[in-house]
């Protein structure tokens, strides 16, 4: 079978799930005529028609809420966000009307909210943002964000087969460079269930999204170079978090580093820690330790974005200091 | 007792089959004033939990544009549309035992006042105190009418004060370009809390705003519960034809603060009794009914009677409710998992305070 890029696979996953599901539509900012700008919706138009490839009026909270609606009336919409830099114009409607929808209503809100996030693309301030920690701390939104092709695919099935609402986070910088043969089938990969990338003894990095690879290239060069074995867990979805899989590669190898390109202060890597805390403390050789973006906006020129966002060489850095403490 | 399938524009005919759907208009804006009327009663005896909303003055605007819809359309009604949720099936027993907090309301003590809805059977959808919010999500409800070919039409309720909102304006154009069965419905009652339409907006007539987004635009005396119901029987008509939504303005006037604890006093001295005056909708309801279409004044007693003895029963029965059980405060924010883990320091306990009391200083009066 042919390899397939992360974003081709993300694509698949749509076109799977239109052809099985009728209820299934997406909509967003230029995502017919033009299949979106990153070209993941390219062809949908021509193969599902206009009343299932919606292109919108710029108005994130509009295309949002109206997604909502439909979602109570029984249909399944992923929305588009051109650049999910754009998710905080549709916050308040979803942390305030999509979440409460089943607790306060009972209303039914199945809906995806997908789109490009992340940096190391040069993107600047308004195109490279990893805003998940802000809906982390919302009860009623699942989030998502996958690191591997079969993942984009087997994670956006899940997520429109879900009966709630899923934000879902796609990393730009992974969309054309990863690339592998995807699995046959109507394959399927559940939500809150993380993935063990890379097994290990010594250590163990908990991360999700572009950073999974990055943790694997300094887990490569801590084995050759220091002869340390490295664990990784790709968490796959933050919300929920797999307890499970962060307690048991805790109480394997008693040292944990955990690895994020969001930016340090209030990102998930507090949440975990605690968690760690809270349920593996007595299983701890040394402090859990972050490696995150600093808490800067980020910057464009490729020399500042680079020392701002987290990169291999950091996280062999601080992988050596955990495992030498 | 629900909107009728079809309603005929010709109500005005008290000859016809029209008359019977004059009294029932009259028997909702009198069961809505009554039972805001008995819910004052409770929330002075402090059993209304939370704050009460009044829609004194706005019964027409609410019944009038319900009735226009049939069974299986949706209505997304605001805080002053109790009479429009009545219309629409809500009963006074739901809304009682919502405003009392009861476990067995229709939100199980999830949700204050009327904001709850039944998707299911009634059709109509609660509303979120974000304003301006409800309107990009009946875009979608009546979105999902023309994708499926479905001759539904939607109707959704906001005040002169959420036209403001940046969701107001995103949802109705959403809405104007896809051509959504959708009927906006602007209650123009010159205050949003305390702030007057003048300094919401510079527009003379909010109903203007509907150029702005390539869609019919009418304005209406709200406080007259026919033309209420022929503007909005039009707009609906228009909708479920394929003819995009509409913005209707009505004019009416909320006599009551934003809440029972407002005391409105940013309310020129001599308007309030103006307006009870001068313009009751219920009292120009009653003219017209004795007027021009010859109903009794004892029919209508009949009617006021029979309003207040279900407003009684309704009473007894939401009085009788038992209130939510603590842990179902875990259920139901996800389809799965279906309930949300007891905190650690909870294991075992059932309740985490001995009494529950509505704070004191919320007050409980109304001056």
């Amino acid at each position: 079978m042919a390899e397939v890029t992360y974003l081709e696979a993300i694509r698949q996953g749509l076109v799977e799930e239109m052809e099985r599901d009728p209820a299934v539509f997406c909509l967003g900012e230029d995502i017919g005529a033009y299949g979106g700008a990153f070209k993941v919706t390219e062809g949908l138009l021509q193969r599902f028609g206009p009343d299932r490839v919606i292109d919108t009026p710029v108005s994130e909270t509009g295309f949002v809420g109206a997604a909502a609606g439909a979602a109570h009336m029984g249909l399944r919409p992923v929305c588009e966000m051109q650049f999910i830099d754009f998710l905080s114009c549709a916050y308040s409607i979803l942390t305030n009307y999509v979440a409460t929808a089943r607790y306060r209503a009972f209303l039914p809100c199945p809906m995806v909210v997908r789109g490009p996030s992340g940096g190391y693309v040069r993107g600047g301030p308004f195109h490279s943002q990893n805003p998940e920690a802000a809906f982390l701390h919302t009860p009623g939104l699942k989030i998502v964000c996958p690191a591997t092709a079969a993942d984009a695919r087997g994670l956006l099935k899940a997520a429109i087969r879900d009966d709630d609402c899923v934000l879902f986070f796609e990393h730009k910088y992974l969309y054309r460079r990863i690339k592998e043969e995807l699995p046959s089938g109507d394959h399927f990969v559940p939500l809150g269930k993380a993935r063990l990338a890379r097994e290990g003894k010594d250590l163990s990095i908990i991360t999700y999204a572009a950073t999974v690879w990055k943790a694997l290239e300094a887990a490569a060069e801590l084995e050759r170079e220091d002869g340390l074995s490295v664990e990784v867990l790709d968490l796959r979805s933050l919300l929920p978090l797999d307890d499970e899989a962060i307690v048991a590669t805790v109480k394997k190898t008693n040292r944990v580093l955990i690895v994020h390109e969001d930016t340090m202060t209030g990102g998930i890597a507090g949440e975990i820690t605690a968690r760690i805390n809270e349920l593996a403390f007595e299983w701890l050789d040394a402090p859990v330790r972050r490696v995150a973006a600093h808490d800067v906006p980020l910057p464009y020129a490729p020399q500042l974005e680079d020392f701002v966002l987290p990169q291999t060489s950091d996280i062999v850095r601080a992988a050596r200091w955990v495992a030498g403490y | 007792m629900v909107a009728p399938s079809a309603p005929a524009p010709l109500l005005g005919d008290p000859a016809g089959p029209g008359r019977e759907q004059l009294l029932e208009l009259y028997y909702w804006m009198r069961l809505t004033r009554s039972l805001e009327e008995r819910l004052v009663n409770l929330y002075r005896q402090t059993k209304v939990v939370g704050g009460l909303f009044r829609s004194l003055g706005q019964e027409a605007c609410a019944v009038g544009s319900a009735y226009a819809l049939r069974r299986e359309d949706v209505l997304s009604p605001l805080i002053r549309n109790l009479g429009s949720m009545l219309v629409k099936g809500a009963t006074p027993v739901e809304v009682l035992r919502q405003y009392m907090a009861r476990g067995d309301s229709p939100t199980r003590g999830r949700e204050l006042n009327i904001h709850f809805g039944d998707v299911v059977d009634r059709n109509f959808i609660g509303q979120i105190s974000h304003l301006g919010d409800m309107v990009p999500v009946m875009a979608g409800v009546t979105l999902s009418f023309r994708i499926r070919r479905e001759p539904r039409v939607g109707l959704v309720y906001v005040g002169d004060g959420a036209t403001s909102t940046g969701a107001f304006h995103e949802g109705i154009n959403f809405a104007a370009v896809q051509r959504c069965p959708l009927v906006v419905i602007v209650e123009n009652n010159r205050y949003a809390y305390s702030t007057p339409t003048e300094k919401q907006c510079a527009a003379e007539r909010l109903a203007d705003k509907a150029a702005g987004y390539g869609i019919p635009g009418a304005r209406a005396d709200g406080n007259d519960v026919l033309e209420t119901y022929r503007v909005t029987w039009e707009a609906v008509e228009r909708a479920r034809a394929g003819g995009g939504p509409t913005l209707i303005e009505l004019m009416t006037y909320r006599r009551k603060g934003h809440a029972e604890h407002d005391n409105q006093s940013y309310v020129p001295a001599g308007e309030i009794e103006r307006w009870a005056r001068e313009n009751d909708p219920v009292d120009r309801y009653i003219g017209v009914l004795t007027g021009q279409a010859g109903v009794a004044a004892e029919e209508l007693e009949a009617i006021d009677a029979r309003a207040r003895e279900e407003i009684d029963h309704a009473t007894d029965l939401a009085e009788a409710s038992p209130p939510p059980q603590p842990l179902d405060g875990l259920v139901g924010v996800y389809a799965d998992p279906p309930a949300m883990p007891v905190l650690w320091y909870r294991a075992g306990i059932r309740s985490a305070v001995p009494a529950h009391e509505r704070p004191a200083s919320w007050g409980t009066h109304d001056g």
